[in-house]
């Protein structure tokens, strides 16, 4: 396959960014947050995702949805990015229909998700930084299971009608073995939630689960074999926020450059100055490496190939290391109207570090491909 | 049933396995390992002779050039299933050329029915070794200030001038060559010429480089004739030619660091040098960590290099993209090496030692400070995509 977009691709790429720069733009986010809007995102756009059928874009179209891939996800995804949209596209429609595929509780949760009125939130991080381990106790109790223990850095989680909870059934934190995948309904007795607003404004939950009582129904897959599910949701995950990173990266880099192409100084403009030139021209080159990083890992998973894993860490790392460099060099080649509020650059930086923490940052995946190399 | 490309990976995998001879899959290890073809191949072992003439008698080393010019006429899918097959077995490229990676494609756009089946059978058989006389004295970057002159004598050019950098200069057999046959314009008045490095009033004097090596020359031309069928393209179109090259030669260059596939030699050898602590890890973190990281720009950039080929081949890509892979691809190679002498400590110091392949590594870690050099510096490809991709304004 060609790492570039088909036909079809081109135009899904067109109809998403004409949809969400029209419906969520910069704006829409800045309104969010100067109302404090305590969901953090809007249900009513939402909504209108599920009209233009993004919801169901990884749902088999047996299930009511188009049956697409991760390519076609990352387009949506990039257009969000670009935009930055609030919405609950990479939890939802990305990362929790790939842990939900060919389970019983797919059929439980994807109607709602189709339709454009279930949101869900992962449940997956216990400390300040992402990390393969879970310590999260699921103990057997009745027929079903008693959860106990905290998550955090959970994206919409204080609002999420599904909150997907790696937790553990069997041995200890480190292993990779003995994990399950559980689904937990919104006002699960003895969950809290905290919701607090992260510097991109954005709101993320720490949530304390105090013997939250389980049916058996509530397993995603099998018991004490959550690496599997788990795995696809990361997978999808990570491809996904690196797609969304690259939108981020790629629209402060489009601002930068137009900016450049206005602002005078010396009586000229300042895109005329070779500093800032060679500046900008390794920005594009790093912005295109990591693009092609992005597609490639997208293929893979889509092809089921079994070096989508690596490429997968790729993706995630030189997406990471490529938009910082973008939005830090946007900040700076605004001058003194870069550091203010009023200003949109400075919330492309801000989401970029969100995005960046988000599944484990470059350093988390250049380990990985350190250990798998054998080194 | 299997598919026509299937039927040829069988095919293709069969012939390699019996024609590929051992000593030609195991890695290159210095400058004077590769191939260059030429009229002089005594420089040759049997097996690198061999090997050449192999491939070269199959269309193999261009095989996707069309197979009236001595090329495979292999299609794109045939082509990377060649490549796919040879890297399995680590084949070594039978030949390296000018002739092949930056002659070739602007003959086959500009040259004439005639150029083409004159010369790029030659090139594909490594029969004629090619140089490259663009650089003089006082047009490096400035390529187009070129003074090298072509007189217009009737039926053929006297050319007078210097050149500089000339690689291989001293062992190649042809040169192209930019001249100027109008001095009054700058760019407008530049043509592409072709001619025996034999001729009458063609002399070369080595350069020695700080690898220790001397690939380069400088080329004296005094009333050199260069018959007229022997231009490329129109009198005064050169600078068109030039272009056209030189974006096929920054696509070589940035590729050079990539590496075939199977082992890592910055991995391997770190582990080799430094060793790994109880918990299976580089017993150095910081260069670790410096390795890792470089791991991830290397590998992204290898699937960069694979998305330009498929967007080159679907006419997708931007014109100036060769300028961006020449410019990260040979930073990110210099980048390799420096890790590759801090990963080797003092070992990979030495420089005439049996055990150091008489310095590789060192020399190799010298050579590729000249890859953000040569083609172009990586300021002027950031000027190229300043200017031609991202559109910013001139001073
Ligand atoms: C190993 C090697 C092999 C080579 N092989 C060949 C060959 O086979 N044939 C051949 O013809 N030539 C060859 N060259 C020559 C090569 O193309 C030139 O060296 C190169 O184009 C730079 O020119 P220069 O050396 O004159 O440097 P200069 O042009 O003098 O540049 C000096 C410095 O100024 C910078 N600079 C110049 N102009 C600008 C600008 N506009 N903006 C910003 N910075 C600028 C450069 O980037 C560089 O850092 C080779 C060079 C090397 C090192």
């Amino acid at each position: 396959m060609p790492l570039y977009l088909n036909d079809e691709q081109t135009m899904l790429r067109d109809t998403a960014r004409d949809f969400v720069a029209e419906h969520a733009p910069v704006s829409h986010m800045r309104r969010l947050r100067d109302d404090k809007d305590a969901a953090g995102f809007s249900r009513d756009l939402w909504k209108s995702f599920a009209e233009m059928g993004f919801t169901g874009i990884l749902i088999g179209e047996d299930a009511g949805g188009l049956g697409l891939g991760h390519v076609d996800a990352g387009i949506v995804l990039e257009e969000i990015g670009r935009n930055l949209s609030p919405s609950p596209f990479l939890t939802t429609a990305v990362a929790a229909v790939e842990a939900l595929k060919g389970s019983a509780q797919a059929n439980r949760w994807y109607p709602g998700i189709l339709a454009g009125e279930t949101v869900a939130a992962l449940a997956l991080d216990e400390s300040a930084k992402h990390r393969d381990s879970v310590a999260l106790k699921a103990e057997r109790s009745g027929n079903g299971f008693r959860l106990s223990g905290k998550k955090q850095f959970v994206t919409h989680g204080h609002v999420a009608d599904l909150i997907i909870v790696a937790a553990r059934t069997a041995g200890s934190a480190d292993d990779s073995n003995g994990i399950t995948l559980f689904a937990v309904e919104k006002g699960a007795a003895g969950l809290t939630a905290e919701a607090e607003r992260l510097a991109d404004s954005s709101i993320a939950a720490r949530l304390e689960f105090d013997n939250v009582e389980l049916t058996a129904d509530a397993v995603i897959g099998e018991v004490d074999a959550g690496r599997d599910p788990l795995g696809r949701l990361l997978a999808a995950g990570r491809t996904g926020a690196s797609a969304e990173l690259l939108g981020v990266g790629g629209g402060a880099m489009d601002m930068t450059v137009s900016y450049l192409k206005e602002r005078k100084q010396f009586g000229v403009t300042i895109g005329s100055f070779q500093a800032l030139q060679h500046r900008a021209a390794h920005l594009y080159s790093e912005m295109e490496v990591a693009r092609a990083a992005v597609l490639k890992a997208q293929q893979l998973l889509d092809a089921s190939d079994e070096k989508a894993d690596p490429a997968v860490s790729v993706a995630k790392a030189m997406t990471a290391l490529a938009t910082t460099l973008s939005v830090q060099e946007g900040v700076q080649m605004h001058g003194g109207i870069g550091m203010t509020d009023e200003y949109d650059i400075g919330f492309y930086m801000k989401r970029a570090r969100v995005l960046a923490e988000m599944f484990g940052d470059a350093n988390f995946h250049a380990d990985k491909l350190a250990r798998a190399a054998g080194y | 049933m299997m598919t026509d490309l299937e039927n040829f990976r069988a095919e293709t995998r069969a012939w390699l396995e019996e024609n590929c001879p051992a000593e030609m899959r195991e890695p290159i290890r210095s400058e004077k390992d590769a191939v260059w073809g030429g009229r002089d191949q005594s420089m040759l072992s049997p097996a690198q002779k061999a090997w050449m003439d192999r491939m070269g008698a199959r269309g193999w080393t261009v095989p996707d050039w069309p197979k009236a010019y001595g090329g495979g006429g292999l299609s794109p899918a045939e082509t990377k299933t060649l490549r796919e097959e040879m890297a399995k077995i680590r084949a070594r490229n039978p030949l390296n050329s000018f002739g092949i990676s930056m002659l070739g494609p602007a003959l086959l756009k500009y040259g004439t029915e005639e150029q083409k089946l004159d010369y790029l059978p030659k090139i594909a058989r490594g029969e004629i070794r090619w140089c490259q006389g663009y650089s003089e004295p006082n047009a490096g970057s400035d390529l187009a200030s070129l003074a090298t002159s072509a007189e217009d004598k009737g039926d053929h050019y006297l050319v007078n001038g210097q050149k500089v950098w000339t690689s291989y200069a001293d062992k190649a057999d042809w040169i192209f060559c930019l001249v100027r046959t109008d001095k009054t314009t700058k760019q407008g008045g530049i043509s592409f010429v072709l001619f025996d490095m034999a001729s009458e009033g063609v002399s070369t004097k080595p350069i020695l480089l700080i690898s220790g090596n001397s690939p380069f020359c400088e080329t004296f031309f005094d009333n050199v004739k260069v018959p007229k069928s022997q231009r490329v393209h129109d009198e005064n179109k050169g600078w068109d030619v030039a272009k056209y090259l030189l974006g096929h030669e920054r696509e070589m260059i940035s590729g050079m660091g990539l590496g075939a596939a199977g082992g890592n030699p910055l991995v391997d050898g770190a582990i080799a040098t430094i060793g790994l602590d109880h918990d299976g890890r580089l017993a150095d973190p910081l260069l670790r960590a410096s390795i890792a990281l470089f791991e991830v720009r290397s590998r992204a950039f290898g699937m960069m290099s694979e998305r330009f080929i498929d967007e080159l081949k679907a006419g997708r890509a931007h014109p100036a993209q060769p300028s961006m892979m020449k410019y990260y691809g040979t930073e990110l190679n210099k980048n390799r090496h420096e890790l590759m002498m801090a990963a080797g400590g003092s070992d990979a110091l030495e420089w005439e030692s049996e055990r150091s392949s008489g310095g590789a590594g060192p020399r190799a870690w010298l050579r590729t400070k000249a890859n953000s050099i040569e083609g172009g510096t990586s300021e002027v490809q950031l000027n190229i995509i300043a200017k031609r991709i991202l559109d910013l304004p001139s001073n």
